[in-house]
């Protein structure tokens, strides 16, 4: 990491930790924290490993509901349906990935989009997941048993608590040896098989770190909103992780906040506007694609290079 | 070192994240701003748009101006949103209306996941929270909120009453259901199974269809060999819409007619007469019924350019009722405006006699519509012929039944 980089890290930190107390909107930062390490996850496995996943939403949305109805009907305190969460998500992304790495391109993306709409019938149909209705008011419950939750401010500093760690997670796995295997394979799949790699294994462990990540960005959304709903699962959602991720920068380590946090700002401070909400945001995409196909975060470093 | 570094920081702000916890005692109840505000939160662009959507939006808009805009001197005020159909966006706006907006009081709320979101959001914050577009019973049950959410349109169970008793009564003693195959469905199909049953008439079978599918070749062959005279769709929105196009298609309609548990105004519109005609519905209002109804829809269909449905002329009645029972409060306080809301019957162009009770079930008539031939209709939107009413008592679940926890002492 060099100095400038260091210098955003930190100032990005600072920001992060005063946002509440300048005037952010605790809930509405929250979201924006959920869909960011969501966009980051999904990023892993587009950007870095050259997987394009049309299922992500499977693992976030199922995770809310993993998550959600451990902390109402088991009562698990919001640090464990969290876990619990990542676990299940992680778990359904071996047998996923198990088997969708086994295709490429178009197909993957394929078996993803099958597999998770096969989730989204059960999710349908399932009983604890009420359907429809949603799973509501989940509550927030007691840091490690201690820490009330209930007040936002809180809330919004586990929620934070949980990114960083994920973003961590993310930032190491792209920067480890594991990682530039990962990166040959997205450059040139053949070579990095020739050289001995079992392309195969490293393709399933970014998707199972990927499908946990997006799984435990799934969770906090359950306890910050208080609720998992068919949207989680739906496909739609799982098209708006691409959107996200392509807006911000594929392959950037910072584009899928950028963009998990352009498009979640769109959704919530454009409701006013109405049905025009849905064209705003697809006459964004089309600018994104036709003016800066890097995204915002890779065109602004590509002109930092350039210089 | 960076590793330490990045575990220090993540300590510190679960740290920082205890301490904000425990300097934040309770928030007091803040005293009420003297504004009136109140929240339009509807689906303006997706598939529920023509049901509640701008139109909603206008209905409460009329309700302020009829009202005369102003409250104890200032304007009142409206604020409107899209919630796009997600609960958690119906959740976040509606926060940040109460939290910052300082919201008195939100309408409309259609869809069932957004509406228990949003009524679960108004008892934690003890705001008003008015449901007309969803149709969930839970909301006056399991996810009851007798202190501040009031349900005022119809709910499932009372579809199912009128539509099985009116029918039954009306001749329409076999019965085969065509369900969505989801508890939505499977709870639909039941209740007015039951209905029938008590009222003396017969279920043959039900078939149960996927969701959102759009084959219902081999499903409404099914319920056409039942030779039952009255063929329930225990479904909803683009199911109904659907499974009345291939009924129509199939000439299923000559000899036993449909009854939609879910449908209304806007969906005939849609569908068209020569496809939908015969058809059973039920609902709550409708805008040709009497000389109040017509003036209401007509001063509407200047501003819309097309008629009310049930959950416009509701959402109108529901400000309406809210605003005289802030005016004879003489505050926007929650709790002696809901006991207003609740002393005060509901007499207008929606609903003659309408009580709101303790559970937050507004109580009101329902009519059976059957929907007019081609030839019957004389002018556009004049689309149902009335069949039956069915007194809000009998419509509606009773107290005893309910599963509201928050009443049983």
């Amino acid at each position: 990491m060099d100095k400038r980089t260091k210098i955003l890290y930190g100032a990005l930190l600072l920001v992060a930790l005063a946002a509440p107390f300048v005037g952010g909107y605790p809930i509405f930062l929250m979201k924006v924290l959920c869909f960011a390490l969501f966009a980051c996850a999904f990023n892993l496995l587009i950007g870095f490993t050259g997987l394009l996943s049309f299922g992500h939403a499977m693992f976030f949305g199922s995770a809310a509901y993993f998550c959600g109805h451990a902390a109402k009907a088991w009562g698990l305190t919001p640090e464990l349906a969290v876990v619990l969460g990542t676990l299940g998500a992680a778990i359904m992304g071996y047998f996923v990935g198990w088997l969708a790495v086994r295709r490429q391109g178009i197909y993957f993306a394929m078996v993803t989009l099958a597999l998770s709409q096969m989730v989204y019938f059960i999710c349908v149909q399932a009983p604890f997941t009420g359907a429809e209705d949603g799973l509501q008011s989940v509550p927030r419950g007691k840091l490690l048993g201690l820490i009330s939750l209930r007040d936002d401010t809180a809330m919004y500093y586990f929620v934070l608590a949980v990114f960083l760690f994920g973003f961590y997670v993310i930032y190491r796995t792209i920067h480890s040896p594991f990682g530039q295997v990962l990166k040959s394979i997205r450059e040139n799949e053949p070579r990095a098989l020739s050289l001995g790699y079992d392309v195969d294994k490293y393709k399933l462990l970014a998707f199972v770190i990927s499908a946990g990540l997006a799984g435990m960005a799934g969770a906090l959304k359950a306890l910050s909103l208080g609720l998992a709903s068919l949207t989680d699962v739906s496909w739609q959602m799982s098209g708006e992780v691409v959107l996200m991720t392509l807006l911000g920068g594929m392959g950037t380590i910072l584009g899928p906040f950028l963009g998990a946090a352009t498009i979640i700002t769109m959704q919530n401070y454009l409701s006013g506007f109405g049905s025009w909400v849905t064209v705003i945001m697809g006459i964004t995409f089309v600018v994104c694609v036709l003016a800066f196909r890097r995204g915002i975060v890779g065109e602004i470093a590509y002109r930092l290079k350039a210089k | 070192m960076k590793q330490k570094l990045l575990a220090g920081l993540v300590a510190a702000t679960l740290g920082l994240g205890a301490g904000a916890a425990l300097s934040q005692a309770p928030a007091p109840g803040k005293a009420s701003d003297d504004v009136v505000k109140i929240g339009v939160l509807t689906d303006m662009s997706g598939v529920y748009a023509d049901y509640g959507g701008p139109g909603a939006v206008t209905a409460a808009k009329m309700a302020i101006e009829d009202f005369g805009g102003k409250m104890f001197g200032k304007t009142i005020e409206i604020v409107s949103a899209d919630h796009q159909n997600k609960a958690d966006v119906a959740k976040n706006v509606t926060q940040q209306w109460f939290d910052r907006d300082k919201v008195d009081a939100t309408f409309e709320n259609l869809n069932s996941a957004v509406a228990i979101a949003v009524q679960g959001l108004g008892k934690e914050k003890n705001k008003i929270t008015v449901v007309t577009g969803a149709a969930s019973s839970k909301l006056t049950n399991e996810e009851c909120s007798p202190n501040s959410g009031i349900h005022y349109l119809m709910d499932t169970i009372a579809l199912g009453n009128v539509v099985g008793k009116a029918i039954v009564k009306d001749g329409g003693d076999t019965w085969f259901f065509l369900t969505a195959d989801y508890a939505f469905g499977h709870s639909l199909e039941k209740d007015t199974g039951d209905v029938v049953k008590a009222a003396g008439g017969k279920v043959l079978g039900a078939v149960r269809h996927p969701l959102s599918t759009s084959d219902f070749s081999s499903f409404l062959l099914q319920a056409q060999s039942s030779k039952a005279k009255i063929v329930g769709l225990a479904n909803a929105g683009l199911d109904t819409v659907n499974s009345i196009k291939a009924a129509s298609e199939f000439g299923i309609t000559k000899n036993q007619n449909l009854a939609a548990l879910l449908m209304l105004i806007t969906d005939v519109h849609s569908v068209g007469l020569n496809t939908a005609q015969g058809l059973y519905l039920t609902e709550g209002w409708y805008w040709d019924m009497n000389p109040e109804t017509r003036a209401w829809a007509k001063r509407y269909e200047e501003r819309m350019k097309k008629k009310p449905n049930s959950n416009h002329a509701a959402v109108y009645s529901s400000v309406m009722h809210y605003l005289n029972a802030v005016k004879a409060a003489g505050t926007d306080d929650t709790a002696a405006v809901l006991k207003k809301m609740k002393e005060t019957p509901i007499n207008d162009m929606f609903a003659k006699g309408g009580k709101i009770r303790e559970d937050g079930r507004m109580v009101h008539d329902m009519y059976l519509f059957q929907v007019k031939t081609p030839a019957e209709s004389k002018a556009p939107w004049d689309y149902y012929k009335l069949k039956g009413t069915v007194k809000g008592d009998d419509a509606f679940q009773s107290l005893a039944m309910s599963r509201c926890a928050a009443l049983k002492k």
